[in-house]
């Protein structure tokens, strides 16, 4: 047997697992492939074969880079086995194992050392992005599908992109925002990259709820891509140092709260110590780091400084991000505050728990897979029939967009970010 | 590639013909101990494609061996002859209710708790309530007679089937039983075909039988500082006119480790406890919830604990629901038994696990389903340590032993598998066991359906190391 490869691949914690099956009904992957190899009591068990040298690396890869890794096994597992522990050590090991192809390497080398880390490409995308759609280029190459002809079905995804804003007024961004009178609380914002340059309103949207809480809010400049999508892609080493240099920005001063609005950055911001060997320094201070970390949702009804004015006669279902209800475990919040905003009806539809297929880049890297689980949802949705999909992550804000193009449903139906559904109620300061 | 998986491949689509070593591995375990590679996984979606596949093995001659959601806890669906594994966990679910003759339709497929759901919504219900009926197959319950809980009052499977399609071992399709609460036309096929393991036939369809949905549950748990007196108490309760539907037994071992793993507020110094479930009428339970409280002080309880809300009941279901992942935690590898003994030798059964326990120096916890006798004894070990698990193979042995000799069985609920193959001629004798082995052989005549279980093969023994 190789130790060394038991040890890359957290085969202690494979026998965690007493493959009784409880996680095959909550698994997305297990419905939509049918099969056992793609279940999480499947892969814990082909884990647990490559360790004893019964299987190789290259049986792994396949069923390792389908499973969405969306933890909802997790929260049905009654012996709490360390999925996602396993799940990223087999990630790094395939990565290690040179088992990618290599026009995949490419795009995730230039992903993941230049593109997510850097706010000027991330500002350079929204840029491009705001040309694009305001200088009648998107009408052009739309109607000639020049979009249909770029790889990895990017055109089904930026035909659903909101518009964005101009260079001009991302740039008049203040980096610090004091409330007039004294704060109730003082709150770090973690902008996140994709958010940031996609969902730039809403993460003005989440600042200004933040402010009319009764918060003050700072912006430290230094702080960078999270490194879930690293962690997901076997780059250990790159996530590790995007978490460092995240702890250090946001050490520059003391805060109550670090708030996010990105269920996939806040599951990982709070897994910075699991980064970091016990006793060390760094363990510490991610600790700390992590501690402070919260999702928009669960500080606003913490603060509890909100009156919502305006009714929003309107129809809604709420989907949550899996890394926020699996992970972060914040399940709560969302609905308490979408209940509180006057004329909105909330329901529930069949297994909101159901991943949507976004799951970071897996829907652009395994699109047929991201589908199948999409079309799923989308049947649970329109069985509620709303004419909003509200969720908290923007991987899964743009996939529910697609969603409901792919269900033909542009006309009734629309998929919008929390805040930006309690934005539209006009919240006034409760004193 | 071999002729025989050429031809399986013309005969079902080939998406769900798995021969890759992932795939092969992903069916080569179930919920008990071992594992075995099968040569290839086929996924049927129609009898007739069922049937073609058992003709085609009958011609090869490679085994099959059907399997549902493989929460199996005695390794029935486990290829121990390699071969074919049949996954039926992918048939179409189907659930055709008829309230009013009080039956139910249901395909192989169908989670068994999704058929009591069905129900309910009828004021229905489907009793058999085994503890993973979320996960598990209709299917699977049926060829390993799966009981439950719910099983003092209301029997297990069998005793919930009215008839059966099935495909034959040799690729035929027939129906056994039919429609109605009576039937007494010939010989009962689908007694024969429920629990046996998957041996006789693949089960294609069931009618099963629905009963009212009683419209009130009350939860009481009851602490002893002996465990004899709690099994003395069960006996008192059942002969005085009650009936529960639910009473379940735990030691101290298991709800020390339950306390340790999610806290329940459970008695941790009591030496047993109780957990009784009435059904039935509000007004009846209150009497009957009465009476239980005068048995239980008379046969010199502890405590009797009433829930006061609906929640405070369901977290003591929930507690007794997390000793099997509880007691996990105290060692990787659990034996789970569920040898049964007459209830009232549950104490003298206590006692005998106790000695074997100091005997071989193996963790030994029990619990389980005391009110049918039916108990769990678990051992708790470590697979990878070769020296202790030829301790654990003595302590099950004497364990079944003992059971015998206390008038019991070797299953209760789990099934025989392939671990308790051995001790079959024990229980059964000579001649009993070969009354079984001619119904299979003449059913079977090629031994396509799953060999190497329910009969031990020459010379088997139990074997839980591997050096």
């Amino acid at each position: 047997m190789n130790s060394l490869l038991q040890e890359q691949l957290s085969y202690d914690k494979t026998f965690d697992c007493v493959q009784c099956g409880y996680c095959l009904p909550a698994c997305p992957t297990y419905e939509t492939m049918e099969r056992e190899t793609h279940s999480p009591r499947g892969r814990i068990n082909l884990v647990k074969m490559v360790a004893e040298g019964k299987a190789s690396v290259e049986d792994l890869k396949e069923p390792i880079e389908k499973c969405l890794g969306c933890m909802a096994c997790t929260t049905v597992c009654p012996t709490n086995v360390q999925y996602g522990e396993i799940l990223e050590s087999a990630k790094h090991v395939i990565d290690e194992h040179e088992g990618k192809s290599r026009p995949r390497k490419l795009v995730e080398n230039f992903m993941f050392q230049r593109f997510f880390p850097s706010t000027a490409w991330m500002d350079s995308l929204g840029h491009a992005t705001w040309l694009y759609q305001s200088s009648g280029l998107k009408k052009v190459s739309q109607r000639f599908g020049l979009t249909k002809r770029a790889p990895l079905h990017i055109h089904e995804f930026e035909a659903v992109l909101p518009e964005m804003p101009s260079p001009k007024r991302r740039k008049s961004r203040a980096g610090r925002y004091v409330r007039k009178r004294p704060a109730t609380a003082k709150v770090a914002f973690f902008k996140g990259c994709i958010m940031d340059s996609v969902f730039y309103e809403t993460n003005q949207n989440t600042m200004e709820l933040l402010l009319r809480s009764g918060a003050e809010v700072v912006f430290p400049d230094q702080q960078t891509c999270c490194g879930a999508l690293h962690a997901h892609s076997g780059k250990v080493d790159a996530s590790v140092e995007l978490a460092k240099r995240n702890i250090e920005a946001f050490e520059e001063e003391s805060f109550d709260y670090i708030v996010n609005n990105a269920g996939g950055c806040g599951a990982r911001l709070i897994e910075y110590p699991h980064l970091f060997e016990k006793g060390t320094d760094w363990h510490s201070r991610a600790s700390a780091f992590a501690a402070n970390v919260k999702d928009i949702s669960e500080v606003l009804v913490d603060l509890d400084g909100l009156r919502f004015e305006q009714s929003v006669p309107r129809t809604v279902t709420y989907q949550p991000s899996c890394h926020l209800r699996n992970v972060q475990k914040v399940t709560d919040a969302p609905v308490a505050l979408l209940e509180k905003v006057p004329g909105l009806t909330l329901k529930q539809m069949d297994r909101p728990e159901f991943c949507c297929g976004s799951a970071g880049i897996y829907n652009i890297v395994n699109y047929e897979e991201a589908m199948d689980v999409l079309d799923v949802k989308m049947q649970d949705v329109c069985g509620v029939d709303p004419d909003g999909i509200v969720t908290s992550n923007p991987g899964c804000l743009l996939q529910m967009k697609l969603g409901v193009v792919r269900e033909g449903a542009g006309d009734r139906m629309e998929a919008v970010h929390l805040v930006d559904v309690l934005m539209e109620a006009d919240p006034q300061p409760k004193t | 590639m071999d002729e025989w998986i050429e031809e399986l491949r013309r005969i079902i689509p080939e998406k769900r013909v798995l021969t890759d070593l992932a795939d092969r591995h992903s069916y080569s375990f179930d919920a008990s101990f071992d594992e075995h590679l099968p040569d290839v996984v086929v996924q049927p979606k129609t009898k007739q494609e069922t049937a073609d596949v058992l003709k085609l093995a009958n011609r090869y001659r490679i085994p099959v061996h059907p399997r549902g959601s493989g929460t199996c806890l005695s390794g029935g669906p486990l290829p121990v002859h390699g071969g074919i594994v049949l996954d039926m966990s992918q048939y179409p679910a189907e659930i055709h209710l008829r309230p009013r003759d009080l039956t139910v339709d249901v395909t192989p497929s169908v989670l068994t708790a999704n058929i009591n759901k069905a129900a309910e919504e009828h004021g229905l219900m489907y009793a058999p309530d085994p503890s993973s009926a979320h996960v598990a197959t209709i299917g699977g319950n049926l060829a390993e007679n799966s009981g439950g809980p719910r099983g003092l009052k209301y029997g297990v499977t069998k005793d919930h089937v009215l008839g059966l399609e099935v495909v034959t071992p040799e690729g035929e399709i027939i129906r056994t039983g039919g429609r109605t609460i009576k039937n007494v036309t010939g010989i009962d096929l689908t007694k024969l075909i429920v629990g046996s393991e998957g041996i006789l036939g693949v089960i294609v369809g069931a009618t099963l039988k629905l009963m009212p949905k009683p419209p009130a549950v009350q939860t009481l748990m009851v602490t002893f500082d002996e465990v004899r007196k709690a099994g003395e108490a069960i006996s008192q309760t059942l002969t005085s006119g009650i009936l529960p539907s639910k009473m379940e037994f735990m030691d101290q071992a298991c709800v020390t480790a339950v306390e340790k793993f999610q806290p329940a507020g459970l008695p941790v110094d009591a030496a047993a406890v109780i957990i009784i479930e009435l059904d039935g009428h509000p007004e009846t339970l209150k009497v009957e919830k009465r009476l239980i409280e005068e048995i239980m002080e008379d046969m010199g309880a502890l405590d009797v604990i009433i829930p006061k809300t609906n929640e405070e009941a369901a977290k003591l279901w929930h507690a007794r629901k997390q000793v099997s992942p509880a007691i996990a935690k105290i060692k990787p590898t659990k034996v789970s038994e569920d040898a049964t003994v007459p209830r009232s030798k549950i104490p003298d059964f206590m006692d005998r696990l106790q000695i074997i326990k100091e005997k071989y120096d193996v963790e030994v916890v029990a619990f389980g389903h005391a009110g049918d006798g039916n108990l769990h004894p678990n051992v708790l070990c470590d697979k990878r340590d070769v020296e202790e698990m030829k301790r654990v193979e003595k302590a099950v042995e004497e364990m079944f032993e003992a059971a015998l000799e206390l008038g019991g069985t070797l299953s209760g609920e789990h099934g025989i598998g392939t671990m308790k193959a051995p001790f079959m001629e024990l229980e059964l004798g000579e001649v009993g066991l070969d009354m079984m082995k001619r119904i299979k052989e003449s059913w079977d005549p090629n031994g396509i359906l799953n060999p190497g279980k329910v009969f031990p093969e020459k010379g088997q023994k139990l074997v839980l190391h591997h050096e």
